[in-house]
């Protein structure tokens, strides 16, 4: 049976084991199924998929609800938190809510689960206003919608700094032959507040997994919201991250996407401006080889006048590894005075490596600021030599340029142990080496 | 030290140094001069292992070495320096990771452990103390918006942290103010030791006031057509080069 029919098919069952008291979220899925049953997945004669298909990673037998619990010894796992600072931590296996890995809380701030969330009468407003707002109507986003039932749910109150970031880490442990795991997040970030949040998605074993991943993120007034997304999987796990943003006035909301592992990464990212005098930022850095494939499809819609946009994407792709970058940029006639800047530089270190890169600017309105720039090239060969010339030999010194080449987008990084830990898996994966810092 | 025997090299079919001949001793300072376009750079390219070049005949010997075969960083272990006319900028890297990562590598190639942090740190602090190089220069990035001045006194840093046997120097002495040519021929004479020798490449004979040559070479058109003493600098300064390719008829 192919993967639609039986998600399809499945949808039944799941429906009936759902005991929650939430009738909307009822009719919300059953809408959601029926979408995707007339939209089903998408293929490459959209454009949008143009240069990704999914059709490798939709061929496995999926299973959809895992059979039993799963639990995990945090020694084992603990390298994949950014363990040297104090964090909420929210953590899936096989996309079922973990509490003894978990640390949540309700002090000022909600750092819970998506499933009481979504059933309990305290955060019904909430989800009410929220809850499956911002994500359009498409193949993924309806799949992920019909079979919601757990991811996180933060809500940061007005006027609050959360005092720690916030991690989300979903693990799959492979003790079902291969899975499909929907992970569906709510962020709220109310006015004048402030958060941070780390998400990982990491399998554990060389098992199929694919996740198809949907996270809603609103703020308000004046929010800061900082965001960083480690895809660093096996070549096994491949990641569908459907991530959707909208903004009020003077908010300012990040995305760092740092793509270093995975089979397939399909990254996509949407920033809605809905108010005057808006930041957002999208940086990325992704160093895949083999034949693994990254594709960050963007876009930034620019609404209101006097707001800014900051992408900046590098990629070093090497074997026979695939990249696409497709940034769209639409400024409506309202928005005057907008300032959107767009730049994705790549590096291929092998003829046999792809990347495919479009920006897509639409401006409608005359007063504004856009421009993008796209670069596909080689190490430069004088750079090459000067470094080979000081002695050092020429397969670190193309490690070392290419460190350069990457790493200066994580200036923006505003958590050191952040910028310290990607630093190192770039290092280490460029075969540079570091630790001497003055 | 160096030998360089009937040296042809080419870039894309197009002969370049048409059969040079050079030999330097160790604690000599050779120079050399000659028109634009006369192929110094070039030599000094490929002396140094730029893969752009194709040397099609003769030899390169350093320390009675064949080193025609071997690459930019092994000819580096070896003992040679290029300071280069136009340093590459590598944002990211600091000059003092640049550094640590350059001194460790040819430590490694010489059977060495890497060099102890505090004693890399000390070393770093007097090279660039003796060329007046502020502390905060040297966790910029390599070359990133320096000047051109800050450039070429940063090449010498290198050297002077590398301690080469033979240090090529291609146009240092262009865009330094006189202030900074000062200082950076005080780096070379530091160097300078009967050990060590220095091929200076330039245009002008200022720079051989403050580095005093042993030999003088006019290059033209990708031969050494003349050699002499220092005094050879000073005739070339006030007549050009065309008495000399009148005297040798080209």
């Amino acid at each position: 049976m192919e993967l639609k029919e039986k998600l399809v098919s499945s949808f039944l069952a799941f429906e009936e084991e759902y005991t929650g008291t939430n009738d909307d979220l009822h009719k919300i899925r059953n809408q959601a199924i029926k979408d995707f049953e007339t939209i089903g997945f998408p293929s490459r004669k959209e454009e949008d998929y143009k240069y990704t298909s999914l059709k490798s990673i939709l061929k496995e037998d999926y299973s959809l609800f895992p059979k039993k619990e799963n639990a995990l010894e945090y020694k084992d796992i603990k390298k994949y938190f950014i363990h040297e600072i104090d964090t909420y931590d929210l953590v899936f296996i096989d996309g079922i809510y973990s509490s003894h890995l978990s640390s949540t809380t309700h002090d000022k701030i909600d750092v819970c689960l998506m499933s009481s969330a979504l059933n309990k009468d305290l955060y019904k407003p909430v989800i009410d206003n929220y809850f499956n707002k911002l994500a359009p109507k498409n193949g993924l986003n309806s799949l992920n919608t019909a079979f919601t039932k757990e991811g996180a749910f933060i809500h940061i109150h007005k006027n609050t700094l959360a005092d720690k970031p916030i991690q989300i880490i979903n693990f799959s442990t492979g003790n079902e032959s291969s899975l499909l795991v929907q992970p569906r997040n709510l962020i709220v970030v109310d006015e004048n507040s402030h958060c941070q949040i780390i998400e990982r998605h990491q399998s554990l074993t060389d098992q199929p997994v694919l996740t198809n991943s949907v996270t809603e993120i609103f703020a308000d007034k004046r929010a800061i919201v900082d965001y960083y997304k480690v895809q660093n999987d096996k070549l096994s796990a491949s990641l569908i991250d459907n991530t959707y943003i909208e903004q009020k006035s003077e908010s300012f909301c990040s995305v760092h996407t740092f793509s270093l592992g995975g089979k397939l990464t399909r990254n996509n990212l949407n920033f809605y401006q809905r108010g005057e005098r808006i930041d957002s930022t999208m940086k990325g850095i992704t160093i895949i080889e083999g034949k693994q494939h990254v594709d960050h499809n963007t876009l930034v819609h620019h609404i209101e006048p006097n707001c800014e946009s900051h992408q900046d994407y590098k990629g070093i792709f090497d074997e026979k590894s695939v990249g696409v970058f497709n940034g769209k940029v639409v400024v409506e006639k309202e928005a005057q005075k907008t300032n959107a800047y767009q730049s994705n530089n790549n590096v291929l270190l092998n003829d046999k490596a792809t990347i495919n890169s479009k920006p897509q600017l639409e401006i409608f309105a005359d007063d504004v600021k856009c421009s993008h720039g796209c670069t596909i090239g080689q190490l430069d060969e004088e750079a090459l030599f000067y470094l080979q010339s000081r002695g050092i030999p020429r397969k670190e010194a193309s490690g070392l340029l290419m460190y350069a080449f990457a790493n200066n987008v994580l200036a923006s990084v505003k958590i050191p142990e952040i910028k310290k830990r990607i630093n190192k898996l770039i290092a280490l994966k460029l075969g540079v080496e570091l630790g001497f810092n003055l | 030290m160096l030998k360089v025997k009937n040296l042809h090299a080419s870039i894309e079919d197009k002969e370049i140094l048409k059969g040079i001949n050079l030999e330097i001793n160790p604690g000599e300072v050779h120079a050399i001069m000659g028109p634009n376009g006369s192929g110094k750079s070039t030599l000094s390219s490929v002396i140094a292992g730029k893969e752009e070049f194709e040397q099609t005949q003769g030899e390169i010997l350093f320390e009675n070495t064949e080193i025609s075969e071997m690459d930019p960083e092994e000819r580096a272990h070896k003992g040679i320096f290029l300071s280069f006319q136009y340093p590459v900028e590598i944002p990211g890297v600091s000059v003092t990771n640049f550094m640590r990562t350059a001194i460790n590598a040819h430590r490694k190639a010489n059977g060495l452990e890497d060099m102890p942090a505090n004693e890399m740190l000390k070393k770093i602090r007097e090279k660039s103390e003796s060329l007046e190089i502020d502390r905060k220069f040297l966790s910029r990035s390599l070359n990133d918006g320096f000047s051109g001045g800050e450039k070429k006194r940063n090449e010498i840093f290198q050297m002077a942290m590398l301690e080469p046997k033979l240090a090529i120097l291609d146009e240092t002495d262009s865009g330094l103010d006189i202030d900074a040519l000062k200082i950076v021929a005080d780096g070379v004479n530091k160097l300078r030791s009967k050990d060590n020798a220095v091929l200076l490449i330039t245009h002008y004979q200022r720079l051989l006031n403050y580095i005093v040559p042993d030999v003088v070479h006019v290059m033209i058109d990708g031969k050494i057509v003349k050699s002499g003493g220092k005094e050879l600098a000073l005739e070339l300064e006030e007549r050009g080069y065309e008495w000399v390719k009148a005297e040798k008829a080209i």
